[in-house]
């Protein structure tokens, strides 16, 4: 489903190389997670996969269903199937959460010439996912993201996940300031996703999020640089030992 | 379908209307016809011809004598912040209307079928339609709702009113205001300058000497207004300055919603637009005012567009009388235009809510004056002020309380946008409060379409104009909402449109 090739990513502005060839490749279906310490450049891969600004390629490729993607438009990747669940998600006052995911997943079908969905379908739609994520109604007549709660944020970003139904999904530290309930909500709606034509990667900081969305690839990111790939052992050995001693091992 | 369904609906038209259009300034284009002039330049002898043009009475012909008298003594004011070169009032036309006008058609049947076409070309059909045409989306309101009455004004002169019989039937006038001076002098004697005196200021003065038309509105006492009254104001011949005048009375108890359009094609060269709207409102009568101004607004240069000095005022005269002026601002190079309520009446409200864009070289310094007299009044200022590429939009508004005004109060929210960073957001309130019991309040906030949240809609498929526009009609939204129905939308396209380019 995904494919990097020896991605070298440079920050514009400061010439300064924060990812240093990274190679990995994850198959329809599975669930891989990365993890690292902070300033490992977890969330960077994030953002050049979904072709934020302010980023310079130097090396490498991006594969998405066997499509390069580096030099599409983030509107494009989106369309294309990938889907970013922010760590921070953005407010944007006075649009409706509403006519937000309608616009957003009208766009997209219009990119892949589908037919746009009718505001009756859409809201049926709308609401049934968010039943199934347990979103309040009320949640989604009130501006995007504003005056939300951590995990209403979290939650709203997996209720987007739903609707768009992406190929590819990259949770970028999702379980960051969520207390256990709201985590293990959140988790419950990405375990609903999963599928066989569907993967997703899981950035994470810590490895309880992975008790609750079981990955079958761990992947350890140090310094621009994947360091050590395994299955689930390898998140619990991090959670035990912390990054010290698996950085020891590679240095 | 719920109120939710609604708005969900139009905000989607706005994107999908952003789509469809595709770019750039869309009513550039030019009705070739042939006018008649008046010479060029200004003096008595022009205002006299204006005059005789539209078969006036010697007491009007000297009421704009007087004031071009007076004119002439004045300077042209400088404190707004706008920048342009000096005018030459002596090298416009003050008066060019279509030749096929010289007799006036009697109906709209008889009016030369190249200006309804053009009517029908920027989307306002002359005939007696029940949709305000162009707009898409209103199949779901109420038929009564939807009916519109329209007075045309074709550069300097006004080429047909719809409606008329049966608003007659009402008791409402609705006519262009040369009509009125003639069928209904006691109205126009008793009210014309009543509301912007003369001497008003430079712009006013000079309107009042060489106004050739606008629209005339009289609604009697307890009358509802049976339908929506519109006036479509077009420039089209070069060099020639459009100059007109509203007047509505709004008598005891009654209501009116008033909207006004504006377009002008494509030039290099300025134009001016000195327009006079007076608004008269009696005891317990509620007048709604909405403009969406889309005068030609320069290229992205900054060259041509049209200058756009506008005075309008709402008097409310009687106790518990209510005015709200809704305007939104995209068009003209530069904008001077502050809408005001003067609150006589006791318990008498005045709002004004205000969305103004200023893209490429566009100047924009408008805002409002709320001046409290009668006890226990209201007024409410919401200001949605947005700059993109080079512009300049500035907020300038004045609250005043009277010493009489007692137990008044006055909201203020001034809000500035910067798309971009060569722009620029200024906001000047003015406040005076000569009682004790009076409350003020000013909010203002600035801010900036920021890259975060433009990369949020586009990673989940919206492309970046869209986004913007998305963004923009959110931080307007207040306003939007105040606008009637076949506006709001007609002015989400737009704010979308006026704001094509101002990213990447």
């Amino acid at each position: 489903m995904l494919k990097i090739k020896n991605l070298k990513v440079e920050l514009e502005e400061e010439n300064k190389e924060i990812l240093k060839g990274i190679n990995l490749e994850i198959e329809s279906g599975s669930v891989h997670a990365i993890m690292g310490p902070n300033g490992s450049g977890k969330s960077t891969l994030s953002y050049v996969l979904s072709g934020k600004k302010g980023y310079k390629v130097t090396n490498g490729e991006v594969e998405l269903a066997g499509e390069p993607i580096l030099e599409l438009e983030p509107e494009e990747r989106a369309a294309s199937g990938l889907f970013l669940a922010f760590q921070y998600p953005v407010e944007i006052p006075g649009v409706g959460n509403m006519t937000f995911l309608r616009t957003a997943m009208n766009s997209q079908r219009k990119f892949r010439g589908e037919t746009e969905l009718s505001a009756a379908d859409f809201l049926k739609l709308v609401r049934e996912k968010a039943k199934e994520l347990k979103i309040d109604s009320e949640m989604l007549k009130r501006p995007v993201n504003v005056g939300f709660s951590g995990g209403e944020k979290k939650r709203n970003e997996i209720l987007q996940m739903a609707l768009l139904e992406p190929k590819m999904c990259v949770l970028d530290e999702t379980d960051s300031g969520l207390d256990v309930d709201a985590m293990k909500l959140v988790a419950d709606g990405v375990n609903a996703l999963r599928d066989k034509g569907r993967a997703f990667l899981v950035i994470t900081h810590y490895q309880r999020l992975l008790d609750h969305i079981k990955p079958d690839f761990v992947h350890i990111m140090a310094d621009g640089r994947i360091i050590k790939s395994g299955g689930p052992e390898l998140a619990l050995q991090v959670e035990n030992n912390g990054y010290s001693d698996l950085l020891a091992e590679v240095q | 379908m719920t109120s939710l369904d609604v708005k969900d609906g139009v905000d989607q038209e706005t994107v999908e209307a952003v789509r469809s259009v595709g770019g750039h300034y869309k009513y550039g284009w030019e009705t070739e016809i042939e006018m008649d002039y008046a010479p060029k330049g200004l003096d008595s002898d022009i205002v006299r011809l204006i005059s005789a043009k539209n078969n006036e009475p010697e007491w009007m012909t000297n009421w704009r004598l007087d004031a071009f008298s007076r004119w002439e003594k004045l300077e042209e004011p400088n404190w707004a912040m706008v920048d342009y070169p000096k005018i030459d009032y002596q090298d416009i036309y003050y008066y060019a209307s279509p030749k096929s006008m010289a007799e006036k058609p009697k109906s709209l049947d008889d009016v030369d079928p190249k200006l309804l076409e053009t009517y029908k070309k920027l989307g306002i059909p002359l005939k007696e339609q029940l949709i305000l045409a162009g707009v898409e989306g209103a199949e779901d309101v109420n038929l009564d709702e939807r009916k519109v009455a329209v007075d045309a004004v074709f550069d300097s002169v006004s080429i047909g009113t719809t409606f008329k019989d049966e608003l007659r039937k009402a008791g409402v006038i609705f006519c262009s205001i040369s009509e009125a001076i003639t069928e209904h002098p006691e109205l126009v004697k008793k009210y014309l300058g009543s509301v912007v005196p003369v001497t008003d200021n430079y712009f006013a003065t000079l309107n009042s000497a060489v106004f050739s038309d606008g629209s005339f509105v009289y609604i009697p006492e307890g009358v509802r207004c049976p339908m929506e009254l519109s006036t479509y104001f077009r420039i089209n011949a070069e060099n020639t300055g459009q100059f007109e005048r509203t007047l509505i009375i709004a008598e005891k108890g009654s209501y009116v919603s008033y909207l006004e359009g504006c377009t002008a094609p494509k030039r290099d060269t300025n134009q001016l637009h000195a327009a006079i709207v007076e608004l008269v409102i009696l005891e317990d009568a509620e007048v709604k005012y909405s403009t969406v101004q889309n005068w030609y607004p320069g290229d992205e240069n900054g060259l041509g567009g049209i200058y756009n000095f506008v005075t309008k005022r709402a008097d409310c005269r009687g106790d518990r009388s209510k005015v709200m002026w809704t305007q939104v601002e995209t068009g003209s190079a530069v904008t001077w235009k502050y809408p005001s309520c003067i609150l006589r009446g006791n318990e008498s409200q005045g709002e004004f809510y205000s969305i103004a864009i200023a893209n490429n070289f566009q100047q924009a310094d408008t805002g409002t004056k709320m001046i409290h007299l009668g006890k226990n009044t209201k007024s409410r200022i919401v200001s949605k002020g947005i700059s993109a590429g080079n512009a300049q939009n500035t907020y300038r508004g004045l609250v005043s309380m009277h010493p009489k005004a007692t137990s008044s109060r006055n909201y203020t929210q001034c809000d500035s946008l910067l798309i971009g960073n060569k722009c620029g957001a200024h906001t000047v309130p003015y406040i005076e409060v000569k009682n004790n019991s009076s409350r003020v309040e000013h909010e203002a906030t600035t801010s900036k379409v920021d890259d975060d949240q433009l990369f949020y809609c586009r990673q989940r498929g919206v492309n970046e104009e869209d986004a913007v526009a998305l963004v923009v009609n959110g931080f307007c939204k207040e306003v939007l909402q105040a606008l009637p129905m076949e506006f709001a939308m007609e002015a989400q396209q737009l704010v979308a449109i006026s704001l094509e380019g101002s990213v990447g």
